[in-house]
């Protein structure tokens, strides 16, 4: 026998309850990792350094209003500007799925303005070569099984065409990877001179502008040079950069983040106070056992030691396996529903910090109240505990 | 003549109860020589399992000293204690005190993992213990699958498996019948007769006492005037 057969035989004392205590932590980490998962997907705060430097300018009043596809040219001779493109949102859904994102955009300036977006240069090419031809994020390809030379129907569910219709059909030239998991990860990204064609209505206008500054001036300073060109004009100009439109973005769901913060905080509370009540109770069991073992010889010192150990036994490797299967499930996820989940699905080196610190919170939190406690106690009134 | 193992110097103890002090202990001067067996009687509230408490290093005097061996224990630190207590006393209580989620050997087996032997060491430590009070058979029974006389057998190995020269035993046969207490008392009488070991005994039972060489009356906390001689 050694002192981990002892903490091993201690901690399976009454192997029912250990047995729910470890799936009280199994599942809370399960659901913390989910959780995560989400509140990074929906909270876009991992968007690149790119995101950062580019600027998007929308409708004053919403970013459903349009704006002249004039203002390109205006903003591209103000002074700090190195490159302009534009986007649209086009509202669609393929087949019966969920709504998600789709740009018609000039394909090379968003390019070279996006330089996340990593392109094979054939399938650029073709892409460039086809008025229909489309590229797609691999989030999406993957969740709707997509492949290169692919025609897809998408219903529109703002944009109708000439001829009545509100489906669009391209062609899958180019499967994309996004290297900043950001804005672009899940999108379809189309040919804007293909869709103002076609398009019944609205000709000519656009959804945003997206605007690089040369680094010759602040940022703020570009921000607010582009709002003042427009202003007083029927379609007046509101410049963020890209990462705080995210944000904004994201705030549409409600915050997010908040609400999962908030709901894991209180589940984290309650096995908490559930583990900490039980390993407290296993702990107290043993209060007499801790004068025996200090009749024989062992220190306080040693006896914490193997307490301690126990509390992270109990909960470390079951927290490190729920977070594990949590990180499968959101891959999971990500698979089938990439779409829906631009950014992807996923968790960082935060959150696994954050979770293995809440295991040791956990642990500690629950195991060392009662065990120095018992441990202040001399060995006669240990040994006349019952 | 057998050298002078233990020795109470003046040994008093007090509690305090609320406000009220409690003398337990009270001048208490005492010798034992190596290879005795002493046992101490006296009525509840005498101060036996205090004196037993205060040799084995469980406890300090409010006044007075312990010597053990030569050195004076009540002047040890709480840490130096444990470790004077790991290799000098082996307890043996009523209630055998084993702890229920380990076998008997295993049980037997943890005052050894306070020292340096390496596993197989220590197996064979237990093993030699546990054929020394006769249940090498009971290695890998559970307290509960023991029965009362078998438990204190496993505590006793348990006791001894260090090898410290004085035992402790706080009512040994308290929760035992007759003829398992017998058992019980020829093993310690055993330990005592074979392999030298000191023993101290409280006891209520004068046939239990009666094993010992000399039995020392406890009452209100102060040493009977004329211990009777047994053997």
């Amino acid at each position: 026998m050694n002192r981990f057969t002892l903490i091993w035989r201690n901690l399976w004392r009454k192997p029912i309850r250990t047995v729910f205590t470890m799936l009280a932590v199994l599942v809370v980490f399960f659901l913390f990792t989910l959780l995560e998962g989400l509140r990074i997907a929906f909270s876009l705060s991992d968007v690149g350094a790119a995101a950062q430097e580019r600027l998007l300018t929308s409708h004053k009043v919403s970013l459903i209003m349009m704006l002249p596809i004039a203002y390109e040219s205006r903003i591209a001779r103000l002074s700090g500007i190195e490159a302009v493109s534009h986007g649209t949102w086009f509202g669609a859904r393929y087949q019966d799925n969920p709504e998600f994102a789709q740009y018609p955009v000039e394909a090379e300036q968003y390019l070279a303005l996006n330089p996340e977006i990593k392109l094979d240069e054939g399938q650029k090419q073709a892409w460039l070569g086809n008025r229909m031809g489309a590229i797609v994020g691999r989030p999406v390809a993957n969740q709707y099984g997509w492949q290169l030379g692919d025609r897809v129907p998408l219903r529109s569910s703002i944009w109708t065409r000439n001829n009545g219709s509100n489906v669009w059909e391209f062609d899958i030239e180019g499967i994309f990877d996004d290297t900043d998991a950001g804005m672009n990860a899940g999108v379809v990204l189309f040919h804007y001179d293909y869709f103002d064609e076609a398009r019944a209505f609205g000709k000519g206008t656009i959804g945003w502008y997206v605007t690089k500054g040369d680094g010759s001036m602040p940022i703020e300073d570009v921000m607010a040079s582009i709002d003042a060109e427009f202003e007083n004009s029927p379609a007046e100009t509101k410049t963020k950069t890209e990462a705080a439109f995210a944000q904004e973005y994201a705030k549409q769901f409600g915050n997010i983040g908040l609400i999962v913060t908030l709901i894991l905080s209180a589940v984290v509370f309650m096995i908490l106070l559930v583990t900490g009540h039980t390993m407290a109770q296993s702990v107290r069991e043993r209060i007499h056992e801790m004068g025996v073992l200090k009749t024989l010889g062992f220190t306080s010192g040693s006896i914490f030691r193997l307490t301690v150990l126990e509390g992270l036994l109990l909960v470390l490797p079951v927290g490190i396996l729920a977070m594990l299967l949590g990180w499968g499930a959101l891959t999971v996820v990500a698979g089938t529903m990439g779409a829906m989940f631009p950014a992807g699905l996923q968790i960082g080196a935060f959150s696994i910090t954050l979770g293995l610190a809440l295991m040791l919170a956990i642990s500690l939190g629950a195991v060392l109240p009662p065990v120095i406690r018992a441990l202040r106690l001399d060995i006669v009134a240990l040994l006349r505990t019952t | 003549m057998a050298r002078e193992l233990i020795r109470l110097a003046d040994v008093s103890k007090n509690y305090r109860k609320g406000r009220e002090l409690v003398r337990v202990l009270d001048g208490i001067s005492l010798a034992i020589e190596e290879g005795d067996f002493v046992g101490l009687m006296g009525p509840s509230g005498s101060g036996k399992t205090t004196l037993l408490n205060l040799l084995g290093g469980l406890d300090k005097p409010t006044k007075g000293d312990v010597e053990v061996d030569g050195r004076n224990i009540s002047r040890l630190s709480t840490g130096a204690l444990a470790k004077w207590r790991a290799s000098n006393i082996g307890f043996i209580f009523q209630f055998y005190n084993l702890l229920p989620v380990l076998t008997a050997a295993r049980n037997v087996g943890l005052p050894l993992l306070l020292t340096s032997l390496s596993a197989s060491q220590r197996r064979k430590h237990v093993n030699t213990a546990l054929q020394l009070v006769g249940l090498a058979d009971r290695a890998k029974h559970y307290p509960r699958e023991l029965s009362g006389g078998q438990e204190q057998r496993v505590a006793i190995a348990r006791a001894i498996v260090s090898d410290p020269p004085i035992l402790l035993c706080d009512e040994p046969t308290g929760d035992l019948d007759r003829a398992t207490a017998d058992e019980i008392m020829s093993l310690l009488q055993r330990l005592n007769r074979d392999y030298g070991k000191t023993i101290v005994m409280v006891t209520h039972d004068p046939r239990a006492a009666s094993f010992a060489h000399r039995v020392l009356h406890l009452d209100k906390g102060e040493l009977g005037a004329a211990p009777e001689e047994i053997h």
